[in-house]
């Protein structure tokens, strides 16, 4: 607790300040916020693996390669995730 | 009394010398270097001739300015292996580099956006490593692609009858690909990055979780967002939650030594 639990607080806050951004932000939802809200559902439920649900929440689940790549970069959640 | 570790990723032609005087400061004995993307595509085989030249003549004699050895892997790395054309004009030059005294083994190849092209390149440089009896250095995908990624490289891994999995790292592990890595009996590399992959709290639960064996901690630090230093930072982690100097030197050095050992061009 000594560690971590100021680091754990502030981190908690800024997840929070962030969903209340996207609250006020004109636009649709989008699949990152429904794989976040996903993410939130596994921190708040019980266990001691929380942190490989929530990557798990965060990732692709398929299981074929990839035709072709459309792009390099990764986003941070898999865009076939629904709200 | 100054903490000895081997830092055993890091791209240092992307970094400068006054990283390269911290991490000797710091205690680094030992740099090793994989081959990867720059940033930006190479256009010809003829830019990783050089970048091969710069890891195996150049950048050993600047590491040893600082007092560092300098080791280095090669590869096509999985960023610009979808053009599978230039990707096997860039295996063909390997093999004559095998040979340069600080060269480790094949790496850092793998998976990127997780395509047909990458595995097929993944595929043909696990054979390259096996017909010259190399050691390997797998990169693991971002995000979320990492755990989909990791799953075909693991089985691409163990279609290749000529590998050991001890002969082999799978590097960027986290909570979700540790398991398929140790399972498999590959090794498996932490990756301490500030915005993505591991922080150094959760290396060290993972150290805590599934024990120290077949497992480093590396930095990776590159041209992105990275610390060159975050190797001794988390070892610093460890020692605030009271673990011993023996597991800490087990980590940092005893281990990347073991694994790197199998290299006959590895020597402390």
């Amino acid at each position: 607790m000594e560690l971590y639990f100021l680091e754990a607080r502030a981190k908690v806050i800024d997840v929070a300040a962030f969903l209340d951004r996207a609250e006020r932000a004109q636009g649709q939802d989008d699949f990152r916020l429904a794989a976040l809200r996903q993410a939130l559902r596994e921190l708040a439920s019980a266990g001691a693996d929380r942190a490989k649900r929530v990557l798990l929440a965060l990732s692709d689940p398929s299981a074929e390669p990839l035709p072709t790549a459309s792009g390099k970069g990764a986003c941070g959640a898999w865009p076939g995730t629904k709200p | 009394m100054v903490m000895r570790y081997i830092e055993p990723h890091a791209h240092m032609v992307s970094r400068t010398t006054d990283d390269y005087t911290a991490m000797a400061t710091a205690g680094c004995e030992i740099v090793c270097e994989p081959a990867f993307w720059a940033g930006f595509d190479r256009h010809s085989a003829d830019g990783f001739f050089d970048y091969f030249r710069q890891l195996t003549e150049h950048e050993p004699k600047r590491a040893g300015k600082f007092g560092l050895k300098h080791y280095c892997w090669l590869c096509i790395n999985p960023k610009e292996s979808e053009d599978l054309t230039l990707a096997r004009e860039v295996m063909g030059l390997i093999p004559k580099f095998l040979a340069a005294s600080n060269v480790l083994g094949i790496g850092e190849i793998g998976l990127n956006k997780n395509t047909r092209n990458e595995l097929k390149a993944l595929e043909e440089q696990i054979d390259l490593a096996a017909r010259h009896n190399q050691l390997i250095l797998v990169h693991t995908p971002h995000l979320e692609d990492k755990l989909k990624g990791t799953k075909l490289i693991v089985d691409a891994l163990r279609n290749e009858a000529r590998l050991r999995p001890e002969r082999v790292i799978i590097d960027h592990v986290e909570e979700h690909t540790i398991e398929l890595a140790l399972n498999a009996g590959f090794w498996a590399g932490m990756t301490l990055y500030p915005e993505s992959k591991c922080t150094a709290a959760r290396a060290a639960d993972m150290i805590e979780l599934y024990g120290h064996e077949r497992l480093w901690m590396n930095s990776a630090c590159d041209w992105g967002v990275s610390v060159p230093l975050a190797v001794p930072r988390a070892a610093l982690e460890m020692r605030q939650r009271g673990h011993s100097e023996a597991l800490i030197q087990k980590v940092v050095y005893e281990n990347p030594r073991a694994f790197l050992s199998q290299s006959p061009h590895f020597a402390l």
